[in-house]
């Protein structure tokens, strides 16, 4: 049955760079993904919004790998099937992750973290004789101007600040040259400026990427100005521009209760 | 390409300490043989048997090291390859006996003739040559460890989960070992050794020689582990110890990673325990024990994890320490000393010795941002 079912989605995926359906994850019982189904377009920028339990996080790991679904199709540029690649397979097709909490190789300079996410051969042995080349470094100069950090290139990433770590895991998504980039919560615990900035930068960066943000706070959404997608519960609630979701009485019932 | 990897580590720092260690290990097996015993720079023989059995210690040390230190891989069970290595030697001494032994059986060792054995068992075939005995002292050690990580990374094993199951391994080894029926003289072990490529293995020329090949053992480990850790690989190695998730999503194949270390490492503590046997003069299944284990790793606690000359420090340390305190009155305190060391240098050095006092320096950095974020409040406040 399935291997019918199989060309139909086949042919619905073709023209996304996402394709998301019917995707449904249960831990212990507890049903964190039921029959979602999500498209992101080549080029697309989207933010993914819901309360907490929604979802979101679940979502993520279903996409990079980390977790496997119980049914549904998840496909990659039309024809890759994500269910069966593990993590480093899914991020060498082009998929990059931001962690809702900063997380960056603490005791590595600001330099080697980007330097080590590059694209390039990521084989043990490739690596262990690897040389840097002009190309490498001057690509590792490029990101580290987009994320506004050239100035702390030889600072430990542990030293720092939050908002900065925020900007460094983005430039070495940035690095990994993917063609998807799934950005959880970037502008938590940042201040209002610096929210402002990460901002732009996403807009910046969505320019040649496509870009999922997930994200609760909503004057950054309304910041970016895209498409949005609200989850509840595990499935699609509501999409469509932000004022049209906020006016979705669906929505409103889901955030304001009733 | 492998020169070229060994030579670009080559920094002043790391020449020095190679100049050091080779240095050590030419001049006490001179000073042995060239000077009169009455003179004051004389180093007697027992002396030199000694510190050569601290420089393998020391390079075990360094194996342990390279898989905690930089990859965040705290083995419990690294004695389980030194002791590998050490049985390999072990069988090649024994075949050099021939019949110069209790019972003279110029075909089987002692322990098999007192065993009724008729034959000498499969696997001891080949041990009577030296680079047979040589392979196996890498090979042993190294498939080993490439069986046991490649079910155990593969499976994500990590943290104290991985440490309590490579402490499974060495003692589960222990009690093999033990046993007659496996071969390799149960309880006694192997010993009664007499020569070593034809030199005679007691003879102060012969223990200079081993001394000599200690150190540049440990040598040759230190630049390896130092190249491993300046190239990318090493910087990979740090990365999933600090942040495994984060290494995987931007597309390492972590497992691959602490396969090839852990592999490269129990090399190295083989290697270690190969040149240990001959100057002790006998190795038997005590050197499973999960005691001697959790000795290296409290070596490189002490002389601090993460560095490469911390873990040789470490190991001479307290390998002096322990020769000091045990041929003292106080002998039967000596596992509480250590104990009570590991709990002050956790507490108090957690980057040990080395770390605390010698660290290198490119860390500097790390003080930037404290004296940016500063600066501008302190000109504040004094102007106020």
């Amino acid at each position: 049955m399935t291997s019918t079912i199989e060309p139909v989605a086949h042919a619905k995926a073709k023209d996304s760079l996402l394709y998301l359906d019917g995707v449904s994850v249960s831990f212990d019982g507890f049903k964190a993904l039921r029959g979602l189904s999500l498209v992101i377009e080549p080029g697309e920028m989207r933010a993914i919004i819901g309360p907490n339990g929604a979802g979101k996080t679940t979502m993520m790991d279903v996409i990079t790998g980390k977790t496997k679904p119980d049914s549904g199709d998840v496909y990659f540029a039309g024809d890759t099937d994500l269910t069966r690649l593990d993590e480093a397979a899914i991020a060498s097709l082009g998929i990059g992750r931001k962690f809702q909490k900063p997380t960056v190789f603490e005791s590595h300079t600001v330099w080697d973290n980007i330097d080590l996410a590059l694209a390039g051969d990521r084989k043990p042995f490739a690596t262990l004789f690897h040389r840097t080349s002009q190309a490498e470094i001057a690509r590792v100069e490029e990101i580290l101007d987009t994320i506004r950090l050239t100035d702390k290139r030889d600072w430990l990433a542990a030293n720092l600040s939050h908002g900065q770590k925020q900007w460094l895991e983005i430039g070495m998504l940035l690095a990994q040259e993917p063609k998807l980039l799934l950005v959880d919560e970037p502008a938590a615990g940042m201040t209002d400026a610096e929210t402002a900035e990460t901002a732009i930068l996403l807009q910046e960066i969505a320019r040649t990427k496509s870009v999922v943000v997930v994200e609760h706070d909503m004057t950054f959404v309304r910041d970016l100005g895209v498409k949005v997608t609200v989850l509840h519960e595990g499935s699609v609630l509501s999409e469509g521009s932000l004022d049209a979701a906020s006016a979705d009485p669906k929505v409103i019932e889901v955030y304001l209760g009733r | 390409m492998v020169t070229n990897f060994l030579l670009r580590a080559l920094d002043r720092r790391t020449a020095i300490v190679l100049i050091a260690i080779l240095g050590v290990g030419i001049l006490l097996p001179v000073l042995n043989l060239a000077t009169d015993p009455s003179s004051p720079f004389h180093v007697p023989t027992y002396v030199l048997t000694l510190l050569g059995k601290y420089l393998t210690y020391a390079l075990l040390a360094l194996a342990v090291d390279l898989v905690w230190g930089f990859c965040g891989i705290l083995s419990l069970g690294h004695a389980a390859f030194f002791a590998l290595g050490g049985y390999a030697m072990g069988m090649y001494l024994m075949r050099q006996i021939g019949d110069r032994g209790t019972y003279g059986n110029p075909l089987l060792p002692d322990f098999m003739v007192f065993l009724n054995w008729k034959e000498l068992p499969w696997f001891w075939t080949g041990f009577d040559h030296f680079w047979f005995a040589a392979i196996l002292v890498l090979l042993v050690p190294g498939i080993l460890a490439f069986v046991f990580g490649w079910f155990a990374f593969r499976s994500r094993v990590t943290g104290v989960y991985l440490s309590i199951i490579t402490q499974a391994m060495t003692y589960a080894l222990l009690l093999a070992f033990f046993r007659n029926d496996m071969g390799f003289g149960g309880n006694n072990g192997l010993t009664d050794f007499k020569e070593i490529l034809g030199f005679d293995i007691q003879a102060d020329t012969t223990r200079g020689a081993l001394f000599f090949a200690s150190a540049l053992a440990l040598a040759a480990g230190f630049w390896i582990c130092r190249a491993v850790i300046a190239s990318k690989f090493g910087k990979v190695l740090v990365a999933v110890r600090d942040a495994e998730s984060r290494t995987r999503f931007i597309g390492y194949r972590v497992e691959g990673y602490k396969l090839l270390v852990w592999t490269l490492s129990a090399m190295m503590a083989g290697v270690a325990g190969a040149l240990y046997v001959p100057q002790i003069g006998i190795i038997n299944p005590g050197e499973f024990a999960p005691a001697n284990s959790i000795e290296a790793v409290i070596w490189v606690a002490v002389g601090g994890r993460g560095t490469l000359i911390g873990p040789i420090v470490g190991a001479l340390l307290v390998s002096f320490g322990k020769t000091w305190f045990t041929s003292g009155m106080l002998a039967e305190y000596w596992l509480f000393v250590l104990g009570g060391l590991f709990v002050l240098v956790t507490l108090f050095l957690p980057k040990g010795v080395v770390g605390t006092f010698l660290a290198r320096d490119r860390k500097k950095p790390a003080e930037k941002p404290i004296e940016d974020v500063v600066a501008p409040g302190a000109v504040g406040q004094a102007a106020e």
